[in-house]
């Protein structure tokens, strides 16, 4: 078979700023940013869960802000700081709630994991104290199927711990 | 090491003939014989299984490789913890490969809560004669005999030697290429001696959970690969009368292929096979389909022959038909369930690619060996030319056995001569996935004036025969399960009938004690049968603060009501409580969950908790709101904003209680918690409110009776 012609070259191409790095993308209507990140940009810690915003596998952070990437497309994006579950551990140093779920043990088959984490990371950032219910009303849009709720709640209070009491992240 | 591709999977090759040392260096071997399945079933044996086994390297690692696979429910680390436990290694120094065709054991499937009684007996069992011959070597290197050393910390020891000389198991075995096979006689460490199994751990793999890193099928993406798409019919049942594939494949870059009953196509991108998909022109031929409206009258009129789990089960005892004359107490009731899906959070996924004249599909799958007995037929290759390897998959909850998408993905890239993944969209998931079989069940009780019950019968239809035997004492029983033709694709489910059926069966319980004014606890203590389920249910009673009173008649003025139901499947003792509250507005609130579980030794605490509440909140679903809702052949809620599972919102406390007994079996932990959290809620709802719910889901618009 010869090569798959794809007509790309037709497309205008944008800057995406993901996790510090510069990449150039084709813009196309059919193509939301989950897609660009996962299968052009290989960081396929995103996931698909539903492509209807209904799940949060696909969180990731505009400018510190969790969006769900499937319901955004690219040319949103476009100029704003975007953060996946890749970009947000410091080098070899987890986030506070990346720290968190492991030491809560907070997931089973991880699949939803990424989504939670940057959607409670979000959170954290905006109100560092969260209530229980604050932590839920703001998590309420991220499914887990294994039924982790309850530690995933724990962690993310782990972290709100750690992180106001002013504990620098381990690993 | 080895890098070259293999031409025979271990498993089709004798346990003495396989290229262990080319593939994972010198060392040595430890190999416990398969028992194969039987021409009638298991037989006395047990249930058929390719063995285990363990191979320790120069490094000082052990590789041990089980048929079994991890999908989400934390076995990886769970086995890992027994070899490290037989083998006195740390955790990480074990390396465990599962479900890989080409290299493990052959395995029925990760069905049934079989990894804990099967698989981690087997590399208890091969880690332990490992453990033996390492001694064996090192008393020989020690010119002592081998009573006179120990196995510690990944080394063998001369035992209270002042200066102690050891050796490490990675020099015992440099430049060894033996194979041994485990005695029969091997009797595996004791789990009231172990030191790490049964002790808190960390799970495998977590830092790659946390970081986005660990790959799932889903992610998996090699140079050239093409995204595939089945083109499906409009409705159940629809026959394909023409086909033309010319549009699709005028778009560029496009595959699309027409073999026997699969339409599917490939492209590029997803955007470009979607495209294909919709350009592919169909004719399709719909037969009539029933609706939900009509289906328990459809079940009760369509009995089937069954197969597999859902063979046709005619259990008696004593003789039910006299009591239902004379007995004082009866009741007639029945009972439904809907059909639900199992929703993983990873759609299913494959990706295949041809070498030459052999396949390799990576996929989620709960039966890799099945997977390519599948394939084999399928494809019309020989076995040792399809080689499964499941990657760390997103959930199944007994949803993922099939291997239509990876026979779709294997005969387009083969079509294409590239790599090609298809992957399940949500709505492809919910409408193309096979759900949860529907229930129909009939019970009706013969009891005392006491309550006493003296006889029982127990008419399952459709949903198979998992938990349908009562664990009481009734001197009259007769179980029956009745396979029907289903409409809508069904199959395996975590706890699959078992859910229903103890829904039915401690409902009905609730009811009798009702009837007769006993306290539902006490009840059912009266007639198990089972000391240790017994002793769950104690367990759970006391630290719930169950206060003993007859089931309410008529509701309570506080709107809050507490029910029990306790259950006995696949090994696995639970009982659960459910605290529930019914507002003003008649919304209904669960506002505790207690679940006791007992399943012999427990190898990995903190993950069997994981489990317990997992199936806790897993239930809650089930229980309260989910169905799937179709007519004339089509779902009509094939989405999460349609179909409504647990949610933060949603989830009360849940107090989990773990009985550990290391006198015991070990048993699974990932099923059974289900199974008495929807009759322990409806129960509760009858103390609530005085009015009986018996289909479930009990509440679909979140309004009690």
């Amino acid at each position: 078979m010869s090569a798959p012609t794809v007509s790309a070259r037709t497309r205008p191409v944008v800057r995406l700023k993901v996790n510090g790095t510069e990449h150039a993308v084709a813009l196309d209507p059919d193509r939301n940013l989950l897609y660009v990140l996962r299968e052009e940009l290989g960081l396929t810690g995103t996931k698909y869960g539903c492509g209807e915003g209904e799940c949060g596998a696909c969180k990731v952070m505009l400018d510190g802000v969790a969006v769900r990437a499937c319901q955004t497309p690219v040319g949103e994006a476009v100029g704003h700081a975007i953060t996946t579950i890749e970009g947000l551990a410091r080098g070899e140093h987890l986030h506070p709630v990346q720290q968190a779920f492991i030491d809560a043990g907070a997931f089973q088959c991880g699949f939803c994991t990424p989504g939670m984490i940057i959607a409670a990371a979000a959170l954290l950032a905006r109100n560092p104290t969260p209530t229980d219910a604050e932590v839920r009303a703001s998590l309420d849009g991220n499914l887990c199927r294994c039924g982790g709720y309850l530690r995933i709640l724990d962690a993310v209070q782990r972290a709100a711990h750690s992180t106001v009491a002013g504990g620098t992240p381990t690993t | 090491m080895s890098t070259k591709a293999l031409t025979v999977p271990f498993d089709l090759l004798p346990p003495t003939g396989r290229p262990y040392f080319d593939r994972f260096g010198d060392g040595l071997v430890v190999v416990l014989a398969a028992q194969r399945p039987g021409p009638s079933g298991w037989g006395a044996g047990g249930p058929p299984h390719g063995g285990a086994w363990i191979h320790l390297g120069e490094d000082g690692k052990a590789r041990a490789f089980t048929g079994k696979v991890e999908v989400g429910q934390g076995t990886r680390t769970a086995l890992s913890l027994v070899v490290a436990e037989e083998l006195r290694l740390p955790l990480s120094s074990v390396e465990l490969t599962m479900g890989d065709t080409d290299v493990c054991p052959w395995d029925m499937g990760t069905f049934g809560s079989r990894s804990m009684p099967d698989a981690a007996q087997h590399l208890r069992v091969t880690g332990t004669a490992a453990r033996s011959l390492l001694s064996a070597l090192g008393a020989a290197r020690f010119g002592v005999p081998t009573s006179a050393v120990e196995a510690a910390d990944g080394a063998i020891r001369v035992r209270g030697a002042a200066s102690v000389p050891s050796v490490g198991y990675g020099e015992l075995v440099r430049g060894l290429r033996r194979v041994e096979m485990v005695p029969s006689d091997t009797r595996p460490s004791p789990a009231s001696e172990w030191t790490r199994a049964g002790h808190p751990a960390r799970d495998v793999g977590a830092e790659d959970v946390v970081t986005g890193h660990r790959r799932y099928t889903s992610d998996l993406h090699p140079d050239g690969m093409l995204f595939g798409k089945i083109v499906y019919p409009p409705t159940y049942g629809a026959q394909l009368r023409h086909v033309d594939l010319a549009p699709a494949r005028a778009i560029p870059g496009v595959v699309a292929i027409h073999e026997g009953d699969l339409v599917a196509v490939a492209a590029p991108t997803l955007p470009a096979a979607l495209a294909a998909v919709k350009a592919v022109r169909t004719e399709w031929v719909s037969t009539p389909q029933p609706s939900e409206a009509e289906i328990v009258q459809y079940l009760r009129a369509h009995p089937a022959e069954g197969e597999d789990f859902w063979d046709v089960v005619h259990d008696e005892s004593g003789s039910v038909e006299a009591e239902w004359a004379t007995a004082p107490v009866s009741l007639r009731e029945t009972y439904t369930s809907a059909y639900i899906v199992h929703g993983p959070m990873e759609t299913h996924a494959v990706l295949a690619a041809w070498e030459g004249d052999r396949v390799t599909v990576w996929m989620g799958t709960q039966t890799p060996f099945r997977a390519r007995d599948a394939l084999s037929d399928a494809l019309g290759v020989p076995p040792a030319r399809v080689h499964i390897i499941v990657p760390p998959t997103g959930s199944g909850f007994g949803g993922k056995h099939a291997a239509q998408l990876a026979v779709a993905a294997a005969r387009l890239a083969k079509a294409a001569g590239r790599p090609v993944r298809i992957a399940f969209s949500r709505e492809e998931e919910f409408t193309q996935a096979y759900f949860r079989p529907m229930a129909v069940i009939d019970v009706r009780s013969a009891a005392a004036t006491d309550g006493t019950l003296s006889a029982w019968e127990f008419h399952v239809l459709n949903a198979g025969s998992a938990a349908a035997r009562p664990p009481y004492r009734i001197p009259n029983q007769r179980v029956d399960n009745q396979p029907t033709d289903s409409p809508l694709a069904q199959g395996s489910y975590r706890a699959l009938a078992a859910t229903a059926n103890n829904f039915a069966r401690e409902s009905h319980m609730d009811e009798l004690a009702s009837r007769v004014s006993a306290d539902p606890v006490a009840y059912r203590l009266r007639h198990l049968a089972d000391d240790r389920l017994a002793d769950v249910l104690r367990a759970v009673a006391a630290h719930a603060g169950w206060e003993p009173r007859p089931s309410a008649a008529s509701g309570r003025s506080d709107g809050r009501g507490r029910g029990i139901a306790v259950g006995l499947e696949k090994g696995g003792r639970v009982a659960t409580f459910a605290e529930v509250e019914v507002g003003a507005d008649r919304r209904l609130e669960v506002v505790r969950l207690v679940s006791g579980y007992e399943c012999g030794a427990i190898v990995h605490p903190s993950n069997l908790r994981n489990q317990v509440e997992g199936a806790a909140v897993m239930a809650l679903g089930g229980a309260l709101y989910e169905a799937v809702h179709f007519e004339a052949g089509r779902v009509l809620n094939p989405r999460f904003s349609q179909y409504r599972v647990p949610r933060f919102r949603d989830i009360p406390p849940i107090e989990v209680l773990l009985l550990d007994r290391p006198d015991l079996p070990s048993q699974g932990g990932g099923e059974t918690p289900l199974i008495a959290v929807a009759p322990a809620i409806a129960n509760a709802i009858f103390d609530a409110t005085g009015r009986r719910l018996r289909s479930l889901p009990l509440t679909p618009d979140g309004i009690a009776p």
